[in-house]
């Protein structure tokens, strides 16, 4: 069969012909996806949303139900699985597709992904949900639209088959990428009933596979990604290559919020391969015919700036603001009454109780994505086209329609793979809006946008700087009676989505403290909101990349003035069967706390529970006397409830620990003047493969109905593990980052 | 001036200190050795130079002339190191992985029967995702040590 059908089934059962932009896809999915495709059979339907039952008896709004996931099978039952979410690294476009194979229960070499259009997406009112990659949602909030994807699919086929075969559709097995009828010997392939079972009515009630049943969720799968990763193959936004392509390199100003006055394009104009110099609202670009050419006339152009007045901002300013948030704090929790517990404890003095104060401090971070910033777009009238490494295509697209002005639907985005991610490439669409800038001033003609690494590292949306002020009461008995912790910083949520704040408080940023698991009689915790001239954005693992480091290290210089255990004194301050204390004491176990170690050798632990997982970490380091860290081993137990792919969980276990002992010994973003000090590695270095631990990656899901999500939950308990580590071999307890402020380095 | 990629003769009318990197990128349209740092200390644009690892970004296109140069693509997909690359499931983002394997390949050139040392020494290349340890077990598969 080689003409291409299009049929939709919609919740109510409905099936009507595709329109004209769904018709325009299959064209686009069938070129991308190679001749293999062309003319395949599409298996589409929609499944409906939660509220599906009121919409499909709802006449007027049954045929407009949003579809939650994608399948196709081709005649010769290859499984096609759309996949919104981007892949950088994390392995969401393999672990998605097994999700739904699960269920289908097709035959896991038959299937394959492509990676959703967003232009599909918006055509079809929003049928992918989100394309938003953040957060470590792409598992979790996708896995029940995508296990029911693959029941539904699977229900359709056997409807297909009972039809064909004039029996109950009861008496028919799925398996292997066939329906059988065993009473009578039949089989039919999934390929040859695809056609039928797109007619078939969507089934009502889906009814899915106790975990006990999986075949593929939670084994070690290997990822699609991968191979073409190894050969060079793989296609980049920085890969992107149309027929005559321009490359643009830029210029921003130096200083936040500054803008270009004027420069003297005549120097470069007459440079080989330089066709244009535009200006920006906020950078100076040069098109040419070669990226290292423009990058090379953008050295000899002189630009003046208007730093508006930004040019004054330096440390000292930003620790004086730091200062004033914790003072304007405002109360995000208040259990019992910590003042007066405060106050009394220190009348008691002498009773045995103890009170502790400290302050913490984290500095700006880098995402530092290798790749750096970049994005190829080509303007054409009211219509452009983009290829662009995103974390979120819809965001992308809203940003390529804004900066041309013109509707949602005239803008096509394409999906390259990312070379990493980290948070860097989803809110904030920085390099889109300067590539349709600078696209729009060359018209018809694509051009490669491309940050120099220096760009990159100084026009970032860095993790935020934070204050911590920290007060505790232990009372005479060694208890732990009372906890203050009052924290500035800046808000992401007020740049990104300031509905999201509460009367002018951002729990978010106080995320590890409001929602602290430990059992405590007074507790005060307050933010305060700080607004300074530095753009932040969310950088793996958000505030949970800084504020365990300050909770779970102060806790111990608690048991510390305890004298207890930190494992021990942890786990008196945990609810008996809670899911933090079962992670902590799988890490301990596995980690060997408190079990004998080599002479000289010193751990420290931590436990941390954010985006919907549960993690704790053992280290175990040693320290010579030049103050350099050997770290031998790092243990991270995770309990996500589910792992959909066991070996992307624990490469991403293993890409915690080095993003975190990076960060711990080596990263620092310092300002100075309204600019970043850094510029480039030499200042900003990256730890090494020699430099390396034994890495014990840990799964220890509980299962239950919620999923925890991977990309981001295991770096929480790494940061305060290394420093209690530290703080156990030398006495020394580190309290800000990076440690080399206190004179540490990484062996 | 002629370049010889991967077995290849190519005439670039090119500047002689364009960086091999950008010739091989833009010029020649081989993309899969990578752009990271511009200053040689990341290596996503290793590639080999008869045979010895070199940071593209910072190597002259004249200097290149008339020796053997080697990228990603030229080493065929179904090298030891490829496929103890895919077996061991190295790549994260990947984005560094073109250099690692140029770097890993003059490494195991020279020595087929590296120690953990050795490896340590001769990786040098920079990866965000945190490979490392897979890196490490794939070069000692590829070896099989």
């Amino acid at each position: 069969m080689t003409r291409t059908q299009t049929l939709d089934l919609n919740g109510s059962g409905e099936a009507a012909l595709g329109s004209p932009s769904r018709r325009r896809f299959l064209r686009q999915t069938s070129a991308t996806a190679g001749a293999a495709w062309a003319g395949a059979f599409s298996l589409g339907f929609y499944l409906p949303p939660a509220a599906a039952d009121k919409l499909a008896t709802d006449g007027p709004r049954a045929g407009a139900l949003d579809i939650n996931a994608w399948i196709r099978i081709t005649p010769d039952n290859q499984v096609i699985c759309e996949v919104a979410r981007a892949e950088m690294g994390q392995g969401t476009s393999t672990s998605l597709p097994m999700l739904l194979a699960e269920e289908l229960e097709c035959r896991w070499e038959d299937v394959r992904m492509e990676f959703a259009s967003v232009n599909e997406h918006l055509a079809r009112n929003k049928v992918y949900v989100t394309f938003a990659t953040g957060g470590s949602r792409g598992t979790r909030d996708s896995q029940l639209v995508m296990r029911k994807a693959g029941a539904a699919a699977r229900e359709m086929l056997k409807a297909a088959a009972a039809e064909r075969w004039g029996v109950a559709a009861s008496e028919l097995r799925a398996k292997l990428g066939k329906v059988s009828h065993p009473a009578t010997k039949r089989t039919a392939t999934y390929g040859e009933l695809a056609q039928a079972a797109a007619l078939q009515k969507a089934p009502a009630d889906i009814v899915l596979k106790p975990a006990g049943q999986w075949t593929l969720i939670g084994k070690p799968l290997p990822r699609f990604d991968i191979p073409a990763k190894s050969d060079g193959s793989a296609i980049y936004g920085i890969d992107v290559r149309l027929p005559g392509m321009v490359y643009a390199a830029l210029l921003q100003c130096p200083v936040f919020g500054g803008t270009p006055v004027s420069f003297d394009t005549a120097a470069v104009l007459n440079r080989r391969g330089v066709k244009k110099v535009i200006a920006g609202p906020d950078f100076v670009a040069v098109v040419a015919d070669n990226w290292w050419r423009a990058q090379q006339a953008l050295k000899s152009l002189k630009v003046v700036w208007d730093y508006q007045g930004g040019e004054k901002l330096n440390d000292a300013a930003v620790q004086k603001i730091l200062e004033a948030g914790i003072v304007d704090a405002k109360v995000l929790r208040a259990d019992g009454n910590f003042d007066a517990a405060w106050t009394a404890a220190q009348a008691a003095a002498t009773t045995g109780v103890k009170v502790i104060e400290a302050d913490y401090f984290t500095p700006y971070l880098n995402h530092f994505t290798l790749e750096p910033q970049n994005c190829t777009a080509r303007v054409n009238g009211d219509h452009a086209e983009v290829w662009a490494p995103t974390q979120n295509a819809e965001a992308t697209q809203a940003e390529a329609a804004k900066t041309l002005g013109v509707p949602l639907q005239n803008i096509t985005v394409h999906r390259p793979y990312l070379g990493g991610g980290f948070g860097r490439r989803g809110a904030s669409q920085d390099y889109v809006r300067q590539a349709l800038q600078i696209a729009k001033e060359v018209p018809g003609v694509p051009v490669k946008l491309l940050w120099s690494r220096e760009e990159d590292m100084q026009h970032d949306f860095y993790r935020p700087v934070a204050l911590y002020r920290q007060r505790a009461v232990v009372d005479g008995s060694g208890k732990l009676t009372a906890w203050q912790a009052h924290i500035a910083s800046q808000s992401i949520l007020e740049r990104v989505r300031p509905a999201s704040l509460k009367d002018g408080r951002d729990f978010q940023a106080a995320e590890a403290f409001h929602d602290m698991p430990y059992e405590v009689a007074h507790v005060d915790v307050r933010h305060g909101i700080c607004r300074i001239n530095v753009p932040v954005g969310f950088w793996r693992s958000v505030y949970h990349s800084q504020n365990p480091f300050a909770r779970e290290c102060f806790l111990d210089e608690v048991f510390k003035a305890a004298g207890k255990d930190p494992l021990l004194g942890r786990t008196e301050l945990l609810a008996p069967n809670s899911r933090d204390r079962k992670v902590l004491e799988a890490a301990a176990q596995a980690g060997n706390w408190n079990g004998k170690l080599a002479k000289g050798r010193f751990q420290g632990l931590a436990v941390q529970d954010a985006y919907g997982s549960f993690a704790a970490c053992v280290v175990e380091l040693s320290v010579n006397d030049q103050k350099a860290v050997t770290v031998h081993a790092v243990t991270v137990a995770v309990d996500p409830g589910h792992v959909a792919n066991l070996d992307s969980a624990r490469a991403q276990i293993e890409g915690n620990v080095i993003y975190a002992l990076c960060t711990m010994f080596l990263s620092e973003i310092n300002i100075q003047d309204g600019r970043v000090v850094q510029s480039n590695l030499q200042d900003y270095p990256l730890m090494q493969l020699r430099q390396t631990p034994r890495i014990n990656a840990v799964l220890v899901p509980t299962g239950g109905d919620a999923w925890g999500g991977m990309g981001e939950p295991p770096y929480a308990p790494i940061t305060p593990a290394l420093a209690n580590a530290l703080a156990a071999a030398t006495g020394v307890r580190v309290r800000r980052t990076p440690f080399s402020h206190d004179g540490f380095t990484l062996a | 001036m002629q370049l010889k990629i991967n077995g290849k003769a190519i005439d670039l009318a090119i500047e002689t200190d364009m960086p091999l990197l950008w010739a091989i990128r833009d010029e020649v349209g081989l993309t899969g050795t990578k752009f990271g740092c511009g200053v040689a200390l990341c290596g996503a644009c290793t590639v080999l130079l008869d045979g010895e690892p070199v940071r593209s970004c910072s190597v002259p296109s004249g200097a290149a002339v008339g020796r053997k140069i080697t990228t990603i693509e030229g080493l065929g997909g179904k090298s030891a190191l490829q496929k103890a690359w895919i077996a061991k499931q190295v790549p994260q983002c990947g984005y560094c992985q073109s250099g690692m394997l140029m770097a890993a390949t003059a490494l195991l050139a020279r020595k087929p029967q590296p120690s953990d040392a050795d490896i340590d020494a001769a990786i040098t290349n920079l990866c965000r995702c945190g490979t490392y340890p897979r890196i490490k077990a794939a070069i000692k598969a590829a070896a099989r040590i």
